[in-house]
């Protein structure tokens, strides 16, 4: 399958006072024609870095980007025609109308004025396009912002959170119109911390954390090359199964506590749970691969799953994997 | 063809923010304070107004004239008393003459097109640029800080085109609000001049001149706006430029003025930025040192003075507005947008 956005290798640095920051340290990613791609990460991990670094807002220390086979930034005013893309919360002027602002950018883009009727029917603010933006509420203001994206009928969208205030409503008409527009040909490249949805809506997903690629494929093939990490622990009836938890964890253990039972998170040896109960004379009475979803494969793959006793900081990822 | 329509956008964008109308009407209506101030306290002198003078003045005379014979009385009472010091000795007092009161004192105040008209385009001027100054680091700084900015360039991810273009249409815009403020501007005043003064003395080269003082007025506004958007765009915020204003005449302005007050330094207005607009506007600003004596043929102290021309002024303009827009623009290209 061709692919409409390749990123290789790409390094982007901060130097401060503080010290040299990687945001980026040789990320990796490849999204394909036509596809709902998802982009995950924590906190600080560097999707809006990457994204900005894409849109030609941030200028790179390193690596390869190409968008519609075309190298960026070098060839961006090029594509940058059939590239909708929202960074972030974007924010309007207040005293315009989505009207107004709408149109502003349709001016600026060279696009036909008609367009603005048809995005704002598109995310459901046609009866609010004449109404001033500061009467519009966080998530009319997500819609407004799709809408802007969406204006040039681009071949790649690319929205950051895009679901940000939007209620549960919202939600399920943004995932509609995700699909919609992908079964249309477009390819939607959709960074979100709703991992529920990007498991719904995604072809495809690639998961960043402290500026690397940590993994990327199909959903289902994500899903299944970590099912078998996490494994659900039942003990003999009687056992203290806090005290089981906290023997594994002072081994590194990433230790989530059922009501009867408790699963471990970076369980890539599962063996070992047994031996170091055993050798507390604790014994095992079931062991079982906990199924996957991509919440759990999230936190375990960037080291971002809470710790009870713990305040992680943002930037601060746990060492992955356990028990090899 | 892109160029034009994103020129065009900028355009519609400028002129429907709230803020430029907002403080386009508030200078319009400043101007217009000041027209009905010229109108109100002028009057037109006709054959009424100087008969009236002239019975004024000739009554003062008279008045003066008694007082002076007053005192003579007074003075040639206390001869001989402690009070005699009080007055000239043999009490000589001149008595004033009917020419010492010129009618031309007694005469409503009245507008001289001529005359008067260069301060009107100063203050014009000063008005327009303070607009200009204000309304260009808003056209940009509020887009920097609202994200605006940013939303455009994945419209146009071409950085200097879309500054240049910006301010090349905030410019036209301002442009075309000078021209046309000028020109209302010229006819009040030549209206007023007419029911309220004279118009006398209006040669080719008067109007000429006038007109050079507009161009004039024009390149300060363009620069003023200019450097407001230039100071915004650096900061990235309306309020850089408003706080560099700020800094600028509290620190520069007043702070120096004082110090080199104190220290007697010879010509503090080459400091002061005041006097270099003063420059460009009037052609040139004398400064005099009145520390300083020079004897003229008549035995007269001449103080020492230094011109600064429009000629210099306009140089400064021209390498503050270089380096502040010049810097705007290399920083749009090198700084990441985060």
């Amino acid at each position: 399958m061709e692919a409409v956005l390749e990123i290789a290798g790409l390094q982007k640095t901060y130097r401060s006072r503080k010290g040299v920051r990687r945001a980026l340290d040789g990320f990796d990613m490849v999204v394909e024609a036509g596809q709902v791609h998802g982009f995950l990460g924590p906190n600080g991990s560097g999707k809006t870095t990457t994204l900005r670094t894409l849109l030609g807002l941030i200028r790179p220390n390193g690596g390869r980007m190409a968008i519609l086979g075309r190298e960026v930034p070098e060839h961006l005013p090029a594509v940058a025609g059939q590239v909708g893309a929202i960074v972030e919360s974007p924010q309007f002027f207040g005293n315009f109308t989505a009207w107004d602002t709408l149109s502003l950018l349709a001016d600026a883009g060279g696009v036909r004025r008609q367009r603005v009727e048809a995005v704002l029917e598109l995310v459901g603010l046609r009866d609010r396009g004449k109404d001033r933006v500061r009467t519009y509420s966080l998530g009319m203001k997500q819609r407004l912002a799709v809408a802007s994206a969406l204006l040039k009928e681009p071949k790649l969208l690319i929205l950051d959170e895009p679901a940000n205030g939007l209620d549960p409503g919202g939600i399920r008409e943004m995932r509609t119109l995700m699909r919609t527009l992908s079964e249309s040909g477009m390819t939607v490249l959709l960074s979100s911390h709703i991992l529920g949805e990007i498991q719904l809506i995604c072809d495809s997903v690639t998961i960043i954390a402290a500026g690397k690629r940590v993994a990327t494929g199909s959903v289902a093939d994500v899903l299944a090359s970590h099912a078998s990490s996490s494994v659900r622990v039942r003990l003999e009836p009687g056992i203290d199964l806090l005290g089981a938890a906290e023997i594994l964890r002072a081994k590194g253990a990433q230790v989530d506590l059922g009501t009867d039972f408790f699963t471990v998170g970076n369980a890539n040896n599962p063996a070992q749970i047994t031996r170091i109960l055993a050798e507390s004379q604790i014994y095992v009475s079931e062991l079982t691969p906990a199924s996957a979803d991509l919440e759990s494969v999230f936190l375990e793959l960037t080291g971002t799953a809470p710790v009870d006793g713990q305040n992680r900081q943002v930037d601060q990822v746990a060492a992955a994997g356990w028990g090899q | 063809m892109g160029s034009v329509s994103l020129y065009r956008a900028e355009t519609r964008r400028l002129l429907k923010r709230r803020f430029t109308k907002l403080f386009t009407i508030g200078a319009l209506l400043i101007l217009a304070a000041v027209a009905a101030g010229v109108f109100f306290t002028n009057h037109k002198v006709g054959t009424d107004q100087i008969a009236e003078a002239k019975g004024k003045a000739h009554a003062e005379y008279l008045r003066s004239v008694a007082s002076t014979e007053q005192v003579r009385k007074d003075c040639e009472a206390a001869r001989g008393t402690s009070r005699a010091g009080e007055f000239p000795p043999n009490c000589e007092l001149a008595a004033p003459a009917e020419s010492d009161f010129d009618p031309e004192w007694y005469l409503p105040a009245t507008f001289d097109f001529k005359k008067g008209f260069p301060d009107m385009v100063t203050t014009m001027a000063a008005v327009l640029a303070l607009v200009g100054f204000v309304i260009g680091a808003s056209f940009v700084g509020a887009e920097w800080n609202s994200g605006g900015m940013m939303n455009l360039l994945l419209w146009r991810p071409r950085r200097l085109q879309v500054l240049g273009t910006k301010l090349s249409a905030f410019l036209v815009a301002m442009t075309g609000l000078t021209v046309l403020v000028a020109a209302i501007w010229t006819a009040v005043f030549y209206g007023i001049a007419s029911l309220r003064g004279v118009t006398t003395g209006l040669t080719s080269g008067t109007w000429q001149s006038l007109g050079l003082m507009e161009l004039r007025a024009l390149v300060l506004v363009l620069v003023a706006g200019a450097l407001g958007f230039g100071l915004a765009s650096l900061g990235r915020h309306t309020a850089m430029a408003l706080g560099v204003a700020i800094g600028v005449i509290v620190i520069f302005q007043f702070g120096v003025g004082t110090v080199l007050a104190i220290a007697h330094v010879k010509f503090p207005e080459l400091y002061l930025a005041p006097f270099w607009v003063i420059a460009w506007m009037a052609k040139k600003y004398v400064a005099e040192d009145y520390n300083s004596c020079n004897f003229d043929v008549g035995g007269g102290c001449q103080p020492d003075t230094l011109t600064i021309t429009w000629q210099m002024a306009g140089s400064a303009l021209a390498i503050i507005l270089v380096l502040v827009v010049g810097a705007a623009m290399w920083t749009m290209r090198k700084r990441d947008i985060t």
